[in-house]
């Protein structure tokens, strides 16, 4: 029996049949296909996918080292055709320090949570960008520990929820969220510093521009791109109003933009 | 009629409707009637595509891939 249908709906189960070209296929040439187990809405792909699609237009697969933090983006480690690292929470960006120092032809990145960076690991970036090491940062700051099941973390704004504090951050409490971009853009060693988010597609370009930008700085000292992802599940919030959430709350004390390109070679 | 087409992977999708919201021609909608073998509505393409390419930009779980018509074929669809 034919269902009924309402809809005049194209059929998208196959190639179109006449002249047509492909101008975006499914899985970027870096990540194995195959499903993530992240949850249904997450942010951290579209990060992920956005660092890789990057590390492939530079011609730096071969030749490019990433480090990555302890998160729900780490289940992106082995899935990743680039050589990977894994650090201890926290501790990439002088694991990557270290690498730069040895292979100084290799291009070392970290992928970290803001639990991560922030919360674990605080030091470790401050210091790393301080010295103007060359390695680029990518922090996916969704203001939750979401791989421990929805804690607050440092970066964390008022008033935003996670599971374990339903009623939102209260600075009488819980004291008030550290900008970590902002700080490290007032460290000298710091080249290029940027904040994006993948809440819209418009957001998700702007977002890969300056991860290709962190990218290049890196030649010149230390670069930093923090990236706004959703984290629906750890929010307690459903995935067709998580966006508007984090462009409402977390979005509205961590601003997006470039916050620092030095553009020339100031540093080291 | 349509710039573009879609393959939907809809084995892939995990039902999380961002690509529905981000689609500028509104040309997407969730399926009501059936879902995936994990138990995931998934999106169906309805004729208008523009090819812009912002649900797989936005997608968390990489389902689509984006055809742009060649201009010649572009009237006829
Ligand atoms: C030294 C140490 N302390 C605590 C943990 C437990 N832990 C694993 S993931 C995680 C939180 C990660 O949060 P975040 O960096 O924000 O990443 P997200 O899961 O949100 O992507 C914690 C605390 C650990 N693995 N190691
Ligand atoms: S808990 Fe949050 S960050 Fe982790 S996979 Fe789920 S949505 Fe993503
Ligand atoms: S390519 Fe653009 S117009 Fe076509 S379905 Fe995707 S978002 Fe909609
Ligand atoms: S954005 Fe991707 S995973 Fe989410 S409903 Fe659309 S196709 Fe499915
Ligand atoms: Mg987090």
């Amino acid at each position: 029996m034919n269902e009924p249908r309402f809809l005049p709906v194209v059929p998208t189960d196959h190639p179109p049949a006449c002249a047509a070209s492909l101008v975006h296929d499914f899985t970027p040439e870096l990540i194995s296909v195959g499903a993530h187990q992240l949850c249904p809405g997450c942010g951290e792909p579209m990060a992920i996918r956005a660092v890789a699609e990057a590390v492939a237009e530079l011609g730096l697969t071969r030749s490019c080292i990433a480090v990555f933090g302890i998160g729900c983006s780490t289940a992106f480690s082995n899935n990743l055709d680039i050589e990977v690292v894994q650090a201890l929470h926290g501790r990439a960006p002088s694991v990557a320090t270290g690498i730069t120092r040895m292979r100084p032809d290799v291009t070392a990145l970290t992928v970290q949570g803001d639990g991560d960076m922030v919360n674990e690991g605080l030091q470790e970036v401050l210091h790393a960008a301080a010295r103007g090491e060359r390695i680029t940062c990518f922090m996916l700051n969704n203001g939750v520990f979401g791989e421990t099941g929805g804690q607050m973390t440092a970066t964390t704004v008022l008033g935003q929820r996670t599971k374990n504090s339903p009623e939102g951050r209260d600075a009488r409490h819980h004291g008030h969220p550290i900008r970590l971009a902002d700080l490290v853009a007032t460290l000298d060693g710091a080249v290029y510093v940027a904040r994006g988010a993948v809440d819209t597609a418009v957001n998700v370009q702007r977002t890969k521009r300056m991860v290709l930008k962190a990218l290049q700085a890196q030649k010149r000292g230390f670069a930093l791109v923090e990236v706004l992802t959703m984290c629906p599940t750890g929010w307690a919030v459903d995935t067709t109003r998580s966006a508007r959430y984090m462009a409402d709350h977390h979005a509205r004390i961590h601003s997006m933009g470039v916050l620092k390109d030095t553009g020339g070679g100031r540093s080291r | 009629m349509s710039a573009g087409t879609l393959v939907i992977d809809t084995e892939a999708c995990k039902g999380c409707e961002l690509c529905v919201d981000a689609c500028p021609p509104a040309v997407l909608v969730m399926t009501t009637d059936r879902v995936n073998a994990r138990g995931y509505r998934h999106p169906e393409l309805l004729p208008g595509c523009i090819a812009c390419k912002a649900c797989t930009a936005i997608c968390p779980d990489f389902v689509f891939q984006v055809y742009r018509y060649h201009p010649s074929e572009e009237d006829t669809r």
